[in-house]
């Protein structure tokens, strides 16, 4: 058999390409997330009060605790599958790089979850009466701080995924990882509603971007193997 | 690797058997030493040091406040970093070190939200605040609960050791991002941040009893995590023939 | 003393609820530190003596 050297990339792009394909053969599954997304909005006005006003106070931090929920809900199905039908086993066993793999997976996985609630949100910040200065401010924020919630989430999600019932147990190991996110990003949409720069804010995001995408698939990849060895 | 430049006793920690005949060596003194500097941090704090001229004799709330804070954190750092050396070097001790200080170390977070909390109705009024130093002791405590968590969800030890190890570093890794964050959005919501402990201007008859509360805090406590690792040893280890000649000496 | 008397020590200036509330946590605390692992180890040496003798029984 001829040794056909893989390059990093390649093996990037195929394992996103498959993961891609995979979650688009179950398409009912992947509404899940933005339909959950709704819901979580939903309850608020119907549990608390309809009040625009009150609501608009609310729509910030409501619109990223619901899309950080969403988000968390989703993360079990990220190694899941391939851990039932044995093929993550045998993408710890290659000799490609872990990190690489994670990351196609995550990036894959973001796609069908994080950059889709970003692009539903505006119509749920419409319910909440969001001013429409904060729309902008809205969706930048959650397209720099969903992906980091998926890396972080990748982690719970490789610690767990050998556990029958790991579902609640991602949440509560990741939820409070979660939270300077939730914190820099409902703070950027508070301050584009009330017209403050939102540079810093974008800056804060994107640092915590860069250190989850430098540090999380190094800890997935070690949870990964923890995981199925045990 | 890294195994060349360490010395010879951190392997012999290594050994439960070392550890478990260590520790039980050291026990007495701790047990003296550390209800004596309990006692004496006590009665200094209760009934001799002096009352805050603001919150008066409330104030006496942080001879246990503070040092059940500062033990948390610095537990926690000790239960990543025994993690760290059962990951790198699969020694078993520093597993079952890292096991034995998680429930103790979320104890000392409850007591440090309870007395905090508690601490927070003459000063200000209600139970509860949210604070930045409360906010974020309470995820310090989410952090704890997460690894007792997944420690007890996995089935094998080693595994579970591993597992808890890993996420116990990522949450190591967090908590300066965590506690900046909290302090930010402190700040935006509270502009006069009224701090508990008055920090510098704090006389010598305030912070000598708490000095002294803090090492029997870590005394006490350290004395718990021994009994706690000699359990986790002989249950582990149970079917080592040093064990049952420990049990047959006893029955 | 910073108190004039034990009465005075006990309502710590209006706010004995709260110090003494605090107090006793930490008591109960240490207490329950202590005692939990001391207890287990018992039951531990009692379940694993009683194990060695019915393997002895048994070899």
């Amino acid at each position: 058999m001829s040794e056909r050297h893989i390059s990093v990339s390649h093996l990037f792009i195929q394992t996103f390409k498959r993961d891609l394909v995979l979650a688009f053969r179950r398409k009912s599954e992947l509404i899940n997330p933005l339909i959950f997304f709704l819901i979580v909005v939903t309850l608020f006005p119907i549990g608390v009060s309809p009040e625009p006003l009150f609501l608009a106070e609310l729509a910030p931090g409501l619109l990223w605790v619901a899309a950080l929920l969403a988000t968390l809900l989703s993360m079990e199905s990220l190694f899941k599958a391939d851990f039932e039908d044995g093929s993550l086993e045998q993408l710890l066993l290659s000799p490609q790089p872990l990190f690489m793999v994670v990351l196609a997976k995550v990036l894959a996985h973001w796609l069908m979850s994080g950059l889709a609630l970003t692009i539903v949100a505006p119509i749920l910040a419409v319910m909440l009466f969001l001013p429409f200065e904060g729309m902008p401010g809205l969706m930048l924020s959650l397209l720099l701080g969903t992906p980091t919630l998926s890396l972080i989430g990748a982690i719970g999600a490789a610690l767990t995924v050998g556990l029958r019932r790991g579902g609640v147990l991602i949440s509560l190991l990741v939820l409070p990882l979660y939270i300077p996110v939730l914190i820099f990003g409902s703070s950027a949409v508070q301050a584009a509603i009330t017209g403050l720069p939102l540079g810093g804010y974008f800056a804060l995001l994107g640092a915590l971007l860069a250190l989850a995408l430098a540090l999380a698939p190094l800890a997935t990849g070690a949870a990964l193997r923890i995981s199925v060895s045990g | 690797m890294a195994t060349k430049w360490l010395p010879r006793w951190f392997f012999q920690l290594a050994s439960p058997r070392w550890c478990y005949q260590f520790t039980g060596k050291l026990i007495p003194w701790f047990a003296v030493i550390s209800i004596t500097l309990m006692v004496i941090g006590t009665i200094w704090g209760l009934a001799f040091a002096p009352a805050d001229y603001q919150q008066g004799n409330s104030f006496r709330i942080i001879y246990l406040h503070v040092p059940s804070a500062i033990l948390a954190q610095s537990f926690y750092m000790l239960m990543a970093l025994a993690g760290a050396i059962g990951l790198i070097w699969k020694m078993k001790v520093a597993d079952m070190v890292a096991k034995s200080v998680a429930p103790i170390g979320a104890a000392l977070a409850v007591l440090a939200l309870l007395t905090g909390a508690i601490w927070g109705k003459p000063t200000w009024g209600s139970w509860w605040v949210w604070d930045a130093r409360l906010t974020s002791m309470l995820v310090l405590l989410f952090l704890y609960l997460g690894v007792i968590a997944l420690n007890s969800a996995i089935e094998s030890e080693t595994t579970a050791a591993q597992a808890t190890a890993v996420l116990a570093l990522v949450g190591l890794v967090n908590i300066p991002i965590i506690k900046y964050s909290v302090e930010w959005w402190n700040t935006l919501h509270q502009p006069a941040t009224f701090k508990l402990t008055e920090k510098p201007a704090m006389p010598a008859e305030m912070w000598l009893p708490l000095l002294v509360m803090l090492i029997g805090f870590y005394t006490i406590f350290g004395l718990a995590l021994m009994l706690r690792l000699r359990n986790e040893i002989l249950v582990r280890e149970r079917r080592a023939s040093w064990v049952k000649e420990l049990l047959t000496v006893k029955a | 003393m910073a108190f004039e008397s034990f009465a005075d020590f006990l309502e710590m200036g209006g706010h004995g609820l709260y110090v003494w509330l605090c107090y006793g946590l930490g008591l109960l605390t240490i207490v329950l530190s202590l005692l939990l692992p001391l207890q287990q180890g018992k039951s531990i040496k009692r379940d694993l003596v009683r194990r060695l003798r019915r393997e002895e029984r048994s070899a």
